[in-house]
């Protein structure tokens, strides 16, 4: 190391990736997780969230984590977001495609992506 | 790209309730399920709650998963990672508080273990993989280094430490910054800086858990003492007994190197720095600096004279400063977030928290760190959950074999150096050890007193044959061989060994004896003038028998007991031959009557 600019790099290199066990993000986007849901594929929509946001410079800002069957199975796969002091957000019948515009356009500039939303498709 | 991180606990504590068996699992299952790109398994240092282990942390969530066996991984791979259902049943309680299902712990900071826990020293423990030193950087490792280097003169580096407060956490309490001033203060050349990791202490691992979880805290605190005194060369003298620290501190020393932070003109400023290991065979008292400066010179572990002191003449004779493992994990901290940020916690005479190993009758065995000043009360009771069975409490010993007993009067008391000084302990490195009520005080005073006969150098004539005889006396008090004039001798041996031991490990070896005569003298005189053990622990003291009331005769005892000291008639009361009694108890846990009885 010969100067402090190096172990500054190392440390932003790095810091993105322990966010994870921060539990930082004031945003978190859930990824419906379920039988149903992998089934309707899932995973790479979970897969493209994570990796968009850490693409994006996200990693301080969103969490991306999952969970189990909300309920309603036929709009799998569904990814809602939650943040603080707003009303959540539910996505359905997402793919990667659709995740990555969710995160350009709702999670870096605050805009909800309202055709993908289940108020829009029922 | 990694979504999901899985933190198994690969310290001491978990390794020995299996957490490799563990991970060897987590790996072949992320494979089969084609993840080991999705999710990361990090192998961290000692998370602290060791009853519970094997311990396992997935991220994001931060759910805690405790008593994890091989056979579970398949159900937390396919059910939490794959699917994002968390498996309840292995999720960590608070046990103590009624488990409602709605109301499970996730979080590991939510347990009423962790939350009254203030972690300074840990902060990194069970948070990053300790062989990973870009891990290390990323939690502002290294930094303090780079500051004391480019923006620091050595002075402004001890008077930061002095006005910290800092104390040494090997026990004695001395204040680092004025030992460090000593040091840098004798005339320029040659010098040395050396780190105690001798954790001899019976039941005390926090230093191994520091250098296991966190070694790189430890070598970077080290270089920053080398700057300020004006040395270039470093000593860690660590327990060949701990090999994981061991193995952790070799591979974050050769990383530093890679990384040149640690090595000749580290951050391009013409300070060299560099860290050797050296084993100690676990003689307790290499504990003792001038034994452990002895020792790494080669030659055989005995404590020297003082003065001079090692700041004066230590090792090689060139000015040396030595602190504990623990001390040092402060000390980048200091240096990031300024003294006054640090004197802030605690309390008047003791700055910052301290970490105890608790051990014992408590339910929550483990690692805790809490600030200087928080009572005895609130560590055992609060974090540590308490005396399990039901049981009551009667002591907690602190400061290992030169400490004493806090008995339940002064449950109340602020741990810090001077509050525990002044009942009769000390701090001591952190071990701390609650007994109850089926604890002889007695039998505790002895256990302590063979292990610093077993530990004596021999060197010194106090320490050589005045343990001894110490240790003789107590043997024939709870063997009922006790007379008139014992307790007396015993008070005036301890004397004379305070008086006159050449080093600490004989000056303090009758604190046990001392502080049990003090809060438990009626035990001591229980044993010689009544033959009697209140606890019923010293067998040559008890006695069983049967009452005739209870027993119906069923001869189940005659025929378990292994000396055939039980006789009668079946369906008339039985009797024991106490002639013949070896005393193991087997009748008392056979009678389904609760017939048979101990006095």
């Amino acid at each position: 190391m010969k100067s402090l600019e190096e172990l500054a790099a190392i440390r932003e290199k790095m810091a993105s990736r322990l966010a994870l066990r921060e539990n930082a993000g004031e945003i978190r986007i859930v990824v419906g997780m379920a039988t149903c849901g992998i089934s309707a594929g899932a995973r790479p929509v979970l897969n493209t969230f994570v990796e968009e946001v850490a693409n994006q410079g996200l990693t301080g800002k969103a969490v991306v984590t999952q969970t189990g069957c909300i309920g309603i199975c036929q709009f799998e796969p569904v990814v809602e977001v939650f943040e603080p002091g707003k009303e959540k957000v539910t996505y359905v019948k997402m793919n990667p495609e659709k995740a990555r515009k969710v995160v350009e356009q709702h999670i870096k500039n605050g805009n909800p992506v309202a055709e993908y939303t289940i108020g829009s498709n029922q | 790209m990694i979504r999901a991180h899985v933190l198994v606990c690969a310290g001491t504590g978990c390794t020995s309730s299996g957490s490799a068996a563990v991970r060897e699992a987590m790996t072949k299952e992320l494979e089969k399920h084609g993840l080991q790109d999705e999710v990361k398994l990090v192998h961290t240092g000692c998370f602290g709650l060791c009853a519970l282990g094997p311990i396992m942390i997935v991220y994001p969530e931060g759910t805690f998963y405790s008593r994890v066996k091989p056979e579970d991984v398949p159900e937390i791979v396919e059910e939490h990672l794959l699917k994002g259902r968390p498996v309840q049943r292995l999720i960590y309680n608070d046990p103590g508080e009624k488990a409602k299902a709605e109301e499970v712990v996730t979080s590991l900071n939510e347990t009423a273990f962790y939350k009254t826990q203030k972690r300074l020293a840990l902060r990194n423990c069970g948070v990053i993989d300790p062989e990973n030193i870009e891990e290390y950087i990323a939690m502002r490792g290294y930094e303090a280094l780079g500051k004391v280097l480019t923006e620091m003169k050595p002075q402004d580096v001890i008077d930061v430490i002095s006005k910290s407060g800092l104390r040494g956490r090997g026990g004695g309490g001395f204040p680092t910054g004025r030992k460090w001033q000593f040091a840098a203060d004798q005339p320029a050349g040659k010098k040395y800086v050396v780190c105690n990791a001798d954790e001899g202490d019976p039941g005390a691992f926090m230093d191994r858990s520091i250098l296991e979880g966190d070694p790189h805290a430890v070598l970077e605190a080290m270089a920053i003492a080398g700057y300020a005194i004006g040395a270039d060369e470093g000593y860690i003298y660590v327990r060949a007994e701990y090999p994981i620290a061991v193995k952790r501190l070799s591979i974050a020393i050769e990383q530093a190197h890679e990384a040149e932070l640690l090595g000749n003109n580290i951050f391009g400023t013409g300070f060299n720095f560099d860290i050797q290991l050296r084993l100690g065979a676990g003689a307790f008292v290499c504990g003792e600096e001038t034994a452990l400066l002895t020792s790494i010179e080669g030659n055989r572990g005995e404590p020297r004279p003082r003065p001079p002191f090692p700041a004066v003449k230590g090792l090689f004779g060139k000015p040396t400063i030595i602190n504990n493992v623990e001390t040092y994990a402060n000390i980048c901290q200091i240096i990031l977030n300024g003294a006054d940020w640090f004197n802030q916690i605690g309390t008047e005479g003791s700055k910052g928290t301290k970490v105890f190993a608790l051990g014992g009758k408590v339910k929550h065995t483990g690692l805790v760190e809490v600030p200087m000043g928080t009572t005895l009360r609130e560590i055992i009771y609060d974090i540590g959950g308490g005396i399990p069975n039901g049981k009551k409490f009667k002591a907690a010993q602190t400061g290992g074999p030169s400490g004493g007993c806090i008995p339940a009067q002064n449950l109340d008391t602020p741990v810090d150096y001077d509050s525990l000084k002044a009942i009769g302990s000390m701090m001591g490195s952190g071990g701390m050890i609650v007994m109850d009520e089926d604890n002889c005080m007695v039998d505790i005073a002895k256990f302590f007193l063979e292990f610093t006969v077993d530990e004596s150098c021999g060197k010194c004539v106090p320490c050589r044959l005045g343990t001894r005889r110490m240790l003789d006396i107590l043997t024939r008090i709870t063997e009922g061989k006790g007379e008139d004039g014992d307790i007396e001798k015993l008070e005036a041996l301890a004397e004379d060994l305070q008086n006159s031991a050449l080093c600490a490990l004989g000056q303090t070896a009758p604190n046990p004896v001392l502080s049990t005569l003090r809060y438990f003298r009626d035990e001591y005189e229980a044993h010689i003038y009544e033959k009697r053990c209140p606890a019923g622990v010293c067998k040559a003291l008890l006695q069983y028998y049967i009452d005739p009331e209870k027993c119906k005769g069923c001869s189940l005892c005659s025929k378990k007991c292994p000396a055939g000291a039980i006789s009668g008639e079946i369906k008339s009361p039985f009797k024991i031959d106490t002639s013949k009694c070896i005393k193991c108890g087997v009748c008392m846990s056979t009678c389904k009557f609760g017939a048979v009885g101990r006095k």
